[in-house]
């Protein structure tokens, strides 16, 4: 393993500095640096000149230029740029926002993509799966800076109005229920009339929720509540037991049950400590509750000691993220206030001179991650659903499986133990090659929105024919591509036993 | 394959039972299954009526289109240039349906929006169709000659493939449409055709990597056929499916690719235009007036969805192993 990834680690170097002379080449190629004095019409235009022919070694082939920034780069020095700026401290306040957008995106893309295409899988020729399809192949042709021209309308500009009286009009509620109802009722396997109960039932959830919501005024100050919390995690527990270990035995349930007790004591008894705590504190919060779920795990699973560690783990990082989310929710209000009414950004990574406490500042970049990160995520996401629920299938359909079905299994063992594990490892190989086209879109999305970030950076380079901040934008991307494809490579691996590094 | 060799003697006792087998061809097999597949007809016709109407409304390459007005002529602004076009029939209460002087309105100058649009239409299918032809052109070369040759010149190729693979796609097209954006949708399709050949030569590699272990290449170097004859008459064909629809879906996120680049300014330059310019340039004409922001948008994803649903079908015609799954 450990040859393997330092031979991966030799080649990936090589392959990134033959890339990095290639863009560099190109973009020094790519126009004239000096267009914009060429026109200026002051008297020291020549000096101008000069000066900047100077900096930029315009006077030296371009080999040898790049032979000078490779110099530098070893020095750890990434140049400066046409008007003299070190590119360093500009990559770095670019690189946070950036690497921000980009995770939040991929993770989130790679999440919901493949539940949605292995629940699609499952119900193949449904309701559900001819209306996932359809919905990818639309995601497939939106051009992304479309949609976030979109959202930015749409969902920032009019829903921050809305917000000012957030009530729901009955109609609106009415096509909700609608919707909620034909999700529900396109899931339902069956005959009709299972469905078309599931459909009522799943209306009739929709429209209460969204009347109650829309009654209380609930998004104009948000919050879950002890009670909610409680809900919302014991039927995680059920969830994830059934997921991990089936109901048969009553050890796993007990244990993913009791992570949900703890963690709504813990939310009671900790109130003081979550008022304002710092990144530091929320990660050994999570350790803790790591360290609880396991030992509760071993000692109620009993012969699933294995799967009840695993449900309760899940179970109780589920309900720290509520919690999590709740005390976000409860900032809103004052947020909300404090921006005057408008929580959803459309300019930026963060509000400029914002100070607030640990959870308002946590909304403030929630606020605005939320539009560019939907547009990013609508792009992957489709690819995501549809190699999930192909690879899937065809998993599915193996002799295996058959197999399986055969021996007696109950369905959930089949589709979890047997055929997930497999048809997860296609979707590996895909997760690095869409990461590059995730930092493609961000390039985008980042104009859309007007983020100082990295893709700025590369653009405003690109235009002045200036090679020093494309240069500092590449080595970070493609860093992190090649960083990405390793994960994938090892991941691989690791998911499938016949490939074995060598 | 024993279906075929019996149908050829035509069988006049199973003919007489109304159970005549016709014997069809690889090709007609594919035919009829791409032309059963629903959404990939629709999409054909879709997209074959925008190319009609993109190239014949405002004609192409000097020759005169149908509609009288073109893309450069700015006219006096009718009605703050609404766009004309009514599709609400008189007994619902609209208008009827009808054209008018200006369907799709007009731009702050005045130009006929139907017309800009045409043209940007025009543009993005020029480019697309143009990296899609030479992106397959160098991905099956690369990928053909690294997967039957072997050895050094394979790692030769596929390190650069992996190089070209590092750099995102945006980003290399981005630079290349910085260099090549004055010059016309030709030369720009062309020069990112260049930069978005590797995933293809890798896939015709994989393809060729297994096909030629085969015993048929085998037969065919035991009795001395040179290298060239079999890897364009023995090997290419059977690779023919994957190529033809990763060059489909490939021109489908050119599409996107060339609007994206144009809509960051590092695509087509004014005077010309193209969709993602026409996005861009009324961004934030989208409150005022959204036609602008609409016309052009809607273009985009006709033109990538009914290439997309095309290439799907060409899938399942190529390989109808998935549509047959069935749990």
């Amino acid at each position: 393993m450990i040859v393997f990834i330092a031979r991966r680690l030799v080649i990936s170097f090589f392959v990134l500095l033959a890339a990095t002379f290639i863009i560099f080449v190109l973009t020094a190629l790519s126009g004239d640096p000096l267009e914009d004095l060429r026109q200026d019409n002051s008297p020291n235009k020549d000096l101008k000149i000069a000066d900047r022919v100077d900096r930029m070694q315009l006077d030296v082939p371009i080999p040898i230029r790049y032979l000078g920034w490779l110099g530098r780069l070893v020095r750890g020095e990434l140049g400066v740029n046409r008007d003299g700026q070190d590119v360093a401290p500009l990559l770095g306040h670019a690189l946070s926002a950036t690497l921000q957008l980009v995770l939040v995106a991929t993770v989130m893309a790679i999440i919901v993509g493949i539940v949605i295409g292995i629940v699609s899988s499952l119900r193949q020729y449904s309701g559900f799966d001819y209306s996932v399809t359809f919905a990818a192949f639309i995601c497939f042709s939106l051009p992304i800076f479309w949609i976030a021209v979109m959202l930015k309308q749409y969902m920032a500009i009019e829903f921050n109005n809305w917000l000012k009286d957030p009530g729901i009009p009955p109609t609106v509620i009415g096509v909700l229920a609608l919707l909620g109802g034909l999700i529900f009722g396109a899931l339902t396997a069956g005959d009709r009339r299972r469905r078309l109960i599931a459909f009522a039932v799943g209306a009739a959830i929709t429209g209460a929720l969204f009347t109650l919501l829309s009654v209380t005024h609930w998004f104009a100050d948000p919050g879950f509540g002890l009670p909610l919390i409680v809900a919302i995690s014991a039927a995680a527990a059920v969830g994830f037991t059934v997921l991990s270990a089936g109901l048969r035995q009553r050890g796993p349930l007990y244990a993913a049950l009791g992570a949900t007790l703890v963690g709504a004591l813990a939310s009671q008894v900790l109130g003081p400590l979550l008022a304002n705590p710092t990144w530091l504190e929320i990660l050994g919060f999570a350790l803790v509750t790591v360290a609880i779920c396991v030992g509760l795990g071993y000692g109620l699973g009993g012969i699933q000691r294995r799967q009840a560690i695993t449900a309760s783990v899940l179970t109780g990082l589920f309900t720290g993220a509520l919690i999590f989310v709740d005390r976000m929710l409860q900032a809103f209000n004052s947020y909300s206030q404090a921006v005057r009414g408008r929580p959803i950004s459309t300019i930026g990574a963060r509000t400029p001179n914002f100070v607030g406490d640990f959870w308002q500042t946590n909304l403030d970049s929630a606020g605005h991650l939320l539009l560019p990160s939907m547009a990013l995520i609508l792009v992957s996401l489709a690819t995501y659903t549809r190699y999930s629920r192909a690879s899937m299938l065809e998993v599915m359909n193996q002799d295996y499986v058959r197999t399986a079905r055969a021996k007696g299994l109950p369905e959930r063992s089949v589709v979890v133990k047997h055929a997930f594990r497999n048809g997860l490892i296609p979707v590996t190989t895909l997760m690095a090659f869409d990461f590059a086209g995730v930092i493609g879109g961000a390039v985008v999305t980042e104009n859309v929105f007007g983020w100082q970030g990295m893709g700025n950076l590369f653009i405003k380079g690109l235009k002045e024919v200036d090679p020093a901040p494309v240069m500092a934008f590449f080595i970070v991307t493609g860093t992190a591509i090649v960083v990405f494809n390793m994960i994938a490579d090892i991941l691989y691996a690791y998911l499938d036993p016949r490939i074995r590094l060598s | 394959m024993t279906l075929n060799a019996q149908a050829s003697v035509p069988d006049t006792a199973s003919d007489s039972q109304g159970m005549a087998i016709v014997a069809r061809t690889q090709g007609q097999m594919v035919r009829r299954r791409f032309f059963r597949h629903r959404a990939a007809l629709a999409g054909m016709i879709l997209f074959g009526f925008v190319i009609i109407l993109a190239f014949s409304s405002i004609g192409f390459a000097g020759i005169p289109g149908w509609w009288g007005k073109n893309y450069l002529d700015t006219g006096a602004l009718t009605n703050q240039g609404r766009p004309t076009l009514s599709l609400i029939p008189e007994f619902l209460g609209g208008t009827g349906l009808h054209l008018g002087e200006h369907p799709f309105g007009q731009d702050d100058i005045g130009i006929d929006y139907f017309a800009l649009t045409m043209r940007g239409a025009q543009q993005s299918i020029t480019i697309a169709f143009v990296v899609g032809i030479v992106a397959t052109f160098f991905g099956t070369i690369v990928g053909a000659v690294a997967g039957y040759f072997r050895g050094r010149l394979e790692a030769v190729l596929m390190r650069l493939t992996d190089v070209m693979i590092t750099i995102p796609v945006l980003i290399i097209a981005a630079v290349v449409g910085r260099m090549m954006g004055d010059s016309g949708a030709l030369v720009l399709g062309l020069f990112l055709g260049l930069v978005t050949w590797p995933t293809l030569s890798r896939l015709v590699r994989g393809e060729f990597l297994s096909l030629r272990e085969k015993e048929f290449v085998e037969a065919a170097r035991a009795i001395g056929t040179p290298p060239r004859r079999i890897i364009f008459r023995h090997i290419l064909p059977n690779t023919i499916g994957v190529i033809i629809v990763s060059a489909t879906l490939g021109i489908a996120s050119a599409v996107l690719l060339e609007s994206a680049l144009s809509f960051l300014g590092l695509g087509i330059k004014p005077p010309d235009t193209s969709l993602g310019q026409l996005i861009s340039e009324y961004r934030s004409a989208m409150v005022v007036r959204p036609w602008l922001f609409w016309w052009p948008g809607m273009f985009i994803i006709v033109i990538a969805l009914s290439i997309n649903f095309i290439g799907d079908g060409l899938r399942d015609a190529f390989d109808p192993r998935q549509t047959r799954v069935r749990a």
